[in-house]
């Protein structure tokens, strides 16, 4: 009896530690989810705080116009902005291709002696500090952008009509385009090893199957891995955004540091967290405020970037449900 | 859970640890990233002589600034001074350290280093974009047999906030009534033209790397790096070489005795052999400090530095504070700050 009552008690203790653990667990797990939370609602309010002078102060204006004069205190937001946005751009249109193609010849074409060794250099390229590619993009590739693709993009696209004035200007080697080039160098390995890591995921079974119909190689690509595997690969394109969205050691280096709004390509530029980055240290006032309100500013445009590849990737979905 | 608490063990074992570094002879001052350089150096030799650490943080002027007003540091550094309003209200005093240069510095297709000639209104048309190319009449009216390409000129500035910005846009504030109206001084400004490169580094790399372009560096970079630098027309319309001699005239005919706390830029100098973009660093404490013996710590490390380190600041190609000016601080000190 006495012995019974011994087994039965410490199960009863056992199983209410055993729930206690339980909700301990619980609650902490939960904790490490709120503090993500908590630190970007957190980060955003007190940019926008930080900002507030100038974001409610000048509103709109803080957004449309280019000037960025300290001596005076007048701050439009518009020229960085918009060097954030093209280098991005020319970034992604440079960078997707390419990795699209890396990826498919790793998981398709390589001889698998090769494969490993390629995708081992690929995301050792992925650990490379941002400082590093601006030292190569100043030190290496401004000279060579100056000594012969500018000259040669001047000469030819520049004189086309429309789009002639993107590619026209003086072989300074810096300016947006060089800086494009160079995230899209720094976000091919993002985007190419998330790209290989999902191809990988593709059963055998389906490629066989298309293969087997006499499907080319670039049937099956397109028609069997790329439907396949559409959601993740959007998901790798929009994480090598984010980081050139945010990079800003190797785009401080190159991009100029100009507070000038031009059509050409080949011109300097400024962007968002480059001009944070430089002017921050000596800024007092009502220009510590403009700099904070740009932080904000790259909240918002990350957060727009987002909530459009979750579109995307919605109307995907019903596409597919439809078909 | 026994790792649960060897772990909060380990944290605070390490937090022990930590507090058991403080030590009570270092003395902490930070700001402009100008006299960064010369700083550590005295900084170096100073713990060598007396076992006192002067930590500095090169966090540039305005931080300086800040700190010293909140009051987390001993003393700040800042390229520009406080007027006196601003420094009775917040019971701080100030004197200048070291005295450095600041040239224009260009990469021109077969015009060799130290060739060019420019004086401060030529400086001020470049800049603002309004001379445009090297062969503009202005420019070659200052360098007769000089031949200057036909080419445009790429102007390079400070992309980041900087007292180097400051007094070069100073000087051009000074000499150009058009600079002043259109664009003005400050440590930064809104650049009418040009590329913008991070640190005296940054403009010294850019101006090597573009062709026919112009920058201006701290004189220490320019002969680092090996760049071409101008020469200039001073006040007194004599064309002047940079180098010790030149800064040192500068602050030598500064007028230091009727400026209150210092208060004085030294740009566009009147002497006849100055050096028309001549700069300091001012340093600045409380004159009633709340931790008496860092402050004596600081002051003996500047008393030093006046004495024994002005040889060591030449070495890094800044220039020794003419003698009159140094007797002005002593008096200033004894006057001013309790110590």
């Amino acid at each position: 009896m006495v012995i019974a009552t011994d087994i039965i008690d410490s199960g009863q203790r056992r199983s209410r530690a055993d729930a206690r653990h339980d909700a301990w667990f619980r609650w902490l797990l939960r904790t490490c989810a709120l503090l993500v939370l908590a630190a970007l609602l957190g980060a955003a309010l007190s940019t926008l705080w930080g900002g507030r002078e100038v974001l409610f102060g000048d509103g709109l204006r803080f957004l449309t116009t280019t000037q960025w004069n300290p001596v005076e205190n007048i701050y439009g937001a518009w020229a960085p902005i918009y060097g954030t946005l093209v280098t991005s751009l020319i970034a992604i249109v440079i960078a997707v291709p390419l990795s699209f193609g890396i990826a498919l010849f790793l998981t398709e074409i390589a001889p698998a002696w090769l494969r490993t060794p390629v995708a081992t250099a690929i995301e050792l390229l992925a650990a490379i500090p941002s400082i590093i590619y601006g030292m190569w993009g100043l030190f290496v590739f401004v000279p060579f952008m100056a000594a012969h693709v500018d000259p040669l993009l001047d000469s030819s696209l520049g004189r086309l009509p429309l789009i002639g004035a993107l590619f026209r200007g003086p072989p300074l080697g810096l300016g947006l385009l060089t800086a494009g080039i160079v995230l899209a160098v720094m976000i091919v390995p993002f985007i190419s090893s998330v790209m290989r890591e999902v191809f990988q995921t593709v059963p055998a079974r389906l490629k066989e199957s298309a293969y087997a119909l006499g499907s080319t190689t670039w049937e099956v690509v397109w028609d069997i891995i790329l439907p396949y595997t559409r959601q993740a690969v959007i998901g790798g394109i929009f994480l090598g955004l984010g980081r050139a969205l945010g990079e800003t050691m190797a785009v401080t280096f190159v991009l100029g540091n100009a507070y000038d709004l031009t059509a050409s390509l080949l011109m300097p530029g400024t962007s968002i967290s480059s001009s944070i980055a430089n002017e921050f240290n000596e800024a007092a006032g009502l220009h510590r405020s403009a700099l904070i309100a740009l932080g904000f500013l790259l909240f918002v445009v990350t957060f727009i970037v987002l909530l459009i590849a979750r579109w995307m990737l919605r109307s995907l979905k019903q596409k597919e449900g439809t078909a | 859970m026994f790792s649960i608490r060897k772990i909060a063990l380990v944290i605070g074992l390490g937090a022990a640890g930590l507090t058991g570094f403080a030590n009570a002879a270092d003395v902490t001052g930070a700001g402009s990233s100008f006299v960064y350089p010369v700083l550590s150096k005295w900084s170096a030799s100073f713990a060598e002589k007396t076992g006192n650490h002067v930590n500095y943080q090169s966090i540039g002027s305005g931080g300086g600034i800040a700190q010293i007003k909140a009051g987390t540091v001993d003393f700040g550094a800042s390229d520009k001074p406080l007027d006196a309003d601003d420094l009775a209200k917040s019971g701080l005093g100030q004197f200048p350290s070291v005295i450095g240069g600041i040239v224009p510095a260009y990469n021109i297709d077969g015009v060799e280093a130290g060739k060019l000639v420019l004086d401060g209104q030529v400086l001020a048309g470049i800049f603002l974009g309004n001379i445009a190319n090297w062969n503009d009449a202005a420019i070659a009216k200052l360098n007769p047999g000089l031949k200057l390409p036909d080419a445009k000129i790429t102007v390079v500035h400070r992309s980041d906030g900087s007292g180097t910005s400051f007094n070069f846009t100073n000087y051009l504030s000074k000499v150009d009534a058009d600079w002043k109206a259109k664009v003005g001084e400050g440590t930064t400004v809104q650049w009418p033209t040009g590329i913008g490169g991070k640190g005296n580094e940054g403009v010294a790399a850019y101006v090597q790397q573009v062709k026919n372009s112009i920058g201006y560096v701290e004189y220490a970079y320019a002969l680092k790096n090996h760049i071409g630098y101008a020469l200039l027309t001073n006040a007194a319309g004599k064309t002047v070489k940079p180098g010790n001699a030149s800064f040192q005239a500068a602050a030598a005919t500064a007028d230091w005795a009727k400026a209150q706390d210092f208060n004085l830029i030294m740009t566009n100098a009147p002497g006849a052999d100055a050096w028309p973009i001549t700069a300091t660093t001012w340093i600045i404490m409380y004159k009633q400090p709340k931790n008496a013996e860092n402050s004596k710590v600081v002051f003996d490390f500047f008393k030093w530095s006046l004495e024994h380190g002005q040889s060591q600041a030449q070495e890094l190609d800044y220039v020794a504070l003419p003698e009159a000016l140094v007797k002005q601080i002593e008096a200033y000190w004894q006057a001013q700050f309790k110590h």
